[in-house]
Order: C-alpha cells, then sequence, then structure tokens
C-alpha cells in the first residue's frame, strides 16, 4: 500500500528559529508512530505541517492530499487531538456529539455514545464543569466514533493522573486502531506509549536523528551490563551512553556487535526513554 | 448547507446570552418600567383626586375625533409598538459589535480552535456561519421578541385605558401591528447590506489580533481620524476632516446598530424633514427605508466590507498562534 504520509525537504522558518530543517519521512498505513524529542524540537511544528495548520517549504503529501491547498478535504479523513482541553468550555456534551454528527461524514452516533456510556459524562454536562481527564475522556469518545484514516495525537495525556493515561492507550488499541488506520502520537510519557508503538521518530532541533520501527530498534540499540573489570573493553567499542547502576555500568551501543556484547555481560534491549536520553544528550547544554 | 446550519446553530449555542436572553431581558426591563410607570400615574392621579375618564369624557372625545385625529391615535399606537424596538435595537448594536469582535478571536485565545479545525469544515464557511448569525440570526430574534413586546405594551395601553372607561378595543384597530411588524421584518436584509463593512472590519480584528481585538479595532480607525484631522490630508482630495470621521471610523465601526443607514445614509435628511413637518411615521414603511438601496454609500460600504470579509477568512485560514 502506497504511504500515508510522505514528506520531502519539509523546512519551517519562524522569526527566530528554524522548526523543521529540510525533514523527509514516509508513514506507512496501519502503523502507530511517535514522534518524539525534546520541547522545542519541531514536533509540534511537523504535526501542524500535516494538519495544514501552518505553512511551510517542501513537498508533502497527506493521504493524497496537499495540506495546504486542500485542508478542507483533508480533514475528512484526519482526526486531532491536540493537546488535552481545547473542546470549547461552554460546549455540553450533547451539544459537541450533535455538532460532529452533523458536520463530520464519517462520525457513528452509536459508537460515540457507546464510548461515552462507559464513563460518568452526563449529556447535560458543560466541559467547563469537567475535570482534565474527563475533557479527554469526551474528545477521544467524539475522535474514536469518527473513522480517520490518520489519527495525530499531540501530547493527549499531558496533565492526567496515570489512570486516565492508562485508559486512553487501552482504549486506542482496543476499540480504535486495525490495520486501515494510522496513529501518530507525540508524547513525553515514552514509558507510556513504548509498548503500543511500531515506529519509532527522534527529532531534535528540526531534524529527524532515528527513523525505524520497532524491530529495528531492537536490533539496532543493545545495552549491555558490564562489570566493573571489564568496563574499559566496553568503553573501547564506543558505547552510546554510560550509567553506573549498583558499581555496574550500564553500556548503550549502536549497531554493535551482539555477540561480541553478550561476552561483556548480560545484553537486553534499551527502554525508549533510555535510548531517548543517550539520543538527546546536550540538546539543552 | 446541513453543515452550514449546524455552524449557525452552534453560534446560537455559544451565545444565547447574547443573542436570545439579551433582547429578552431588555424587552422585560421596557415592559416593567411602563408598569411601573403607569402604576406612577395612577398612584398620583388618584392621590390628587384626578380620575381620566371616569365620567365618560374620554370616551366621548374619542368619539368626537374626526378621521385625522383618529389617525394620530393610531399613529401613537404604532409608535408605542415601535419603541419597544428602539430599545431593542441598541442593545442588537451593542451585542453584534462585541459578538464580532470575538467570534474569531475567542476560540484562538483559549485553544478550542483546534478542535474546530479538525473538522472538515472550511474557513469560508465557518466566517459565513458567523456573519449570517450576527447580520441575520440576531435581527431576527430582536425582531421577534421586539414584536411581541411591542403587542403586549399596546395590551397594557389598552388594559389601562379601559380602566378608565375608554373602549380602546376599538382603538386598537386604528393602529398597524401588522404594518409594523412587515417594517420590522423587511428591514432585516437592508441591515445586512449595510453592517457589512462594520461586521467585515470586526471580523478581520478578531481574526488577526493576537491580543485586545477591541483596542486594534477601535483605535486604528480613530487614531487615523486624529492624524488626517490634524494634518488636513483629507484636504488633498478636496474633502473635508469630518468626510473620514462619518465615512470611514463611523461608518467602519456603528454600522452594526440599526437604523444607523436610514439616519446617515443618504435619505437622513428626508426622515428630519418628515418628522419635522407632518408627523408620520411614513418613514419607517419599507418603500421609504429601501431607498437607502439607491446610496452609493450603502453598496461601496457593502463591497468594501466582503474584501475585509476576505481578509478574515484568509487570517482564518492562515494565522498560526495556538
Amino acid at each position: 500500500m502506497s504511504a500515508v504520509i510522505t514528506a520531502s525537504g519539509l523546512t519551517k522558518r519562524y522569526k527566530s528559529a528554524l522548526a523543521l530543517d529540510n525533514v523527509s519521512f514516509q508513514i506507512a498505513p496501519g502503523r502507530i508512530v511517535g514522534l518524539i524529542g525534546p520541547n522545542g524540537a519541531g514536533k509540534t511544528t511537523a504535526l501542524k505541517a500535516i494538519l495544514g495548520l501552518t505553512d511551510f517549504t517542501g513537498t508533502l503529501n497527506v493521504l493524497g492530499f496537499d495540506p495546504r491547498k486542500q485542508r478542507d478535504k483533508l480533514m475528512g479523513e484526519v482526526c486531532f487531538i491536540a493537546d488535552v482541553a481545547v473542546l470549547p468550555r461552554w460546549i455540553r456534551v450533547r451539544e459537541a456529539v450533535d455538532f460532529v454528527a452533523n458536520v463530520h461524514p464519517r462520525f457513528d452516533r452509536a459508537k460515540c455514545e457507546a464510548f461515552l456510556a462507559r464513563t460518568k459524562l452526563t449529556p447535560n454536562q458543560r466541559v467547563r464543569q469537567m475535570s482534565k481527564g474527563m475533557i479527554v475522556q469526551l474528545h477521544l469518545a467524539l475522535v474514536m466514533a469518527i473513522d480517520a484514516k490518520l489519527l495525530i495525537l499531540d501530547e493527549p495525556t499531558l496533565g492526567l493522573d496515570i489512570l486516565y493515561r492508562k485508559q486512553f492507550y487501552q482504549n486506542l488499541l482496543e476499540d480504535y486502531f486495525d490495520e486501515n488506520k494510522t496513529i501518530i502520537v507525540t508524547t513525553h510519557q515514552v514509558e507510556e506509549v513504548e509498548h503500543i508503538l511500531t515506529d519509532l521518530m527522534f527529532i531534535r532541533d528540526g531534524k529527524i536523528v532515528l527513523d525505524a520501527d520497532m524491530e529495528a530498534v531492537g536490533d539496532r540499540f543493545i545495552e549491555v551490563m558490564v562489570n566493573a573489570d571489564q568496563a574499559n573493553a566496553a568503553r573501547q567499542l564506543k558505547p552510546l551512553d554510560e550509567r553506573q547502576v549498583f558499581g555496574k555500568s550500564i553500556f548503550l551501543f549502536d549497531g554493535a556487535d551482539r555477540a561480541v556484547l553478550e561476552q561483556l555481560g548480560e545484553t537486553r534491549r534499551p527502554s525508549i526513554s533510555d535510548l531517548f536520553v543517550a539520543t538527546m544528550k546536550g540538546t539543552y547544554a | 448547507m446541513k453543515t452550514f446550519y449546524w455552524l449557525v446553530k452552534r453560534e446560537f449555542w455559544e451565545h444565547r446570552g447574547g443573542f436570545f436572553w439579551a433582547p429578552i431581558i431588555t424587552g422585560g426591563v421596557f415592559l416593567l418600567l411602563n408598569i411601573m410607570g403607569i402604576i406612577t400615574a395612577e398612584v398620583l392621579g388618584a392621590r390628587h383626586g384626578i380620575n381620566l375618564g371616569a365620567s365618560g369624557g374620554l370616551q366621548r372625545v374619542i368619539a368626537d375625533m374626526d378621521a385625522g385625529d383618529l389617525s394620530k391615535v393610531g399613529l401613537a399606537l404604532d409608535i408605542a409598538m415601535y419603541s419597544a424596538m428602539g430599545l431593542l435595537i441598541v442593545v442588537l448594536g451593542f451585542v453584534v459589535f462585541f459578538y464580532c469582535l470575538g467570534a474569531l478571536y475567542d476560540d484562538r485565545r483559549d485553544r478550542s480552535i483546534l478542535f474546530w479545525k479538525s473538522l472538515p469544515i472550511s474557513d469560508t464557511s465557518t466566517v459565513l456561519s458567523k456573519v449570517i448569525s450576527a447580520t441575520v440570526l440576531a435581527p431576527i430574534v430582536a425582531v421577534i421578541v421586539g414584536i411581541v413586546v411591542g403587542m403586549l405594551q399596546l395590551l397594557i395601553l389598552a388594559t389601562t385605558l379601559s380602566f378608565h372607561g375608554v373602549n380602546v378595543w376599538q382603538l386598537l384597530i386604528l393602529a398597524h401591528p401588522f404594518r409594523v411588524m412587515l417594517n420590522l421584518v423587511g428591514y432585516i436584509p437592508l441591515y445586512v447590506l449595510w453592517a457589512l463593512p462594520s461586521v467585515g472590519w470586526l471580523l478581520l480584528c478578531s481574526a488577526w489580533a493576537r491580543n485586545k481585538p477591541f483596542l486594534w479595532a477601535v483605535a486604528l480607525p480613530v487614531a487615523s481620524g486624529l492624524i488626517i484631522s490634524w494634518f488636513g490630508i483629507m484636504g488633498l482630495f478636496n474633502l473635508p476632516a469630518t468626510w473620514f470621521w462619518s465615512n470611514i471610523v463611523q461608518r467602519g465601526l456603528f454600522s452594526t446598530f440599526p437604523g444607523t443607514g436610514s439616519l446617515f445614509g443618504s435619505h437622513g435628511g428626508s426622515i428630519a424633514h418628515e418628522v419635522a413637518g407632518n408627523p408620520s411615521l411614513d418613514f419607517m414603511d419599507l418603500g421609504s427605508t429601501y431607498q437607502l438601496l439607491a446610496s452609493t454609500n450603502l453598496w461601496i460600504g457593502a463591497v468594501v466590507g466582503l474584501g475585509l470579509l476576505a481578509g478574515a477568512v484568509w487570517f482564518r485560514r492562515w494565522r498560526d498562534d495556538s
């Protein structure tokens, strides 16, 4: 199948800084892509470009549309949750459902009501009376009832407690995601998404520094726990990162020979957060 | 079309206070003040031993009236009905003014624009739905409320008079409620055209300003007016500085107030003349109000308004600050 998103030479310059620096990537259908980067790395700008919310140079094709020129058509196929709490504060649950049901051709009202029935939300409740977690529940119920090809989530669980966060991703996986849909998610809470991602993209200073599927990440990056006496030998192999835990050193290697590493100590697949920290070293320095 | 209907409905939901409750409360206050006035008059009258028409004198006065006098009674009743609308029009002007200023700004400020923009709705429809809400929906509600309040006003007057032995139900026939209604409803299309430059300017500021749209919307024209007056720039075009004030500043900001078209449009003079001469409400008739269609002021304003709206749509599409 053809790619959902094809970007080449994407560049966006704000007055003072380069938010996207000649970025190129492809996203295939049926993937859950984590777009991960430090604050100000250009994540949100990339998403805004995909959604046609900002101008840019370069070429970008989203589901066959140019987001700059065909935004209205594109939004029939794309959904997004940008941040928590962007639902208008005056709207009632009932009004929100009515409105989306009548303006969105791919909205399934019954589905939405079924999702809402699982929450404590009542039809007459206004968004301003809800907690952050409840607002996200409403937004997610609205979005999951739309049969869109691409769902974009920009920090969807920021500021939620762990119950809401877990439930959010669980709902998404169980009731929404299938092989015809693609999800792009940006978040800082990497631990929570790492088990659902199929692809990983690291972005730093407007450039994509890592773009790989999770299997490739597992093959490429290896973490080894090394005893102190072997540490120097490990350092010879040019690790990406080194840290100390309980008197042992943990080294992170990119593309090293697994057999060699296994002689040094116990190997394992690094967590995304460790990989992230190692890759982004020195970003704020 | 269905989408557009729901967009307008959405505006009504959000601005129920301004579009619906403001005219109702105003109308209610108007009626209450009238009733209080009548009660005060009755109390004062009773205290001073004046009882109008108790002896049937007033009834006799009516019986003695000729056709000309009777038409004046009808006129007075029509004025009573219009007077309710007068107050509502002022309120409507303010509601539309501030609605337009906030319409494309408030959702940028609270970032809910990101939700609206996640739906397959073009920015043109969004802006148009706000124009229609301001120039059609709000006036329709105000006119309906105005008509109801006007009728109640007539009934209150009639009831009061009937306590004084006057058979007013016969007098009510002299009023022209249907003509009044027709004139009020019929004025709305004219209002749409006349209000366009103001609505366009306010929506443009609303879509463009990064903060304080009110300040921008008012300060820009007023400041340029001051500069122009100060340096006498209009003299270059052989026009007095007041031309700028009345045709740019006042027209751009206050055309949301219904009736300003008839007051300041090219036929303003003739209204004053008619009012001063033979008292009549003919100037409220559509045949008279629609003479405004012949003024270039109206059409130039409408064209400029459409241009400003196009600007508002552009800023709505590309303003990137959320």
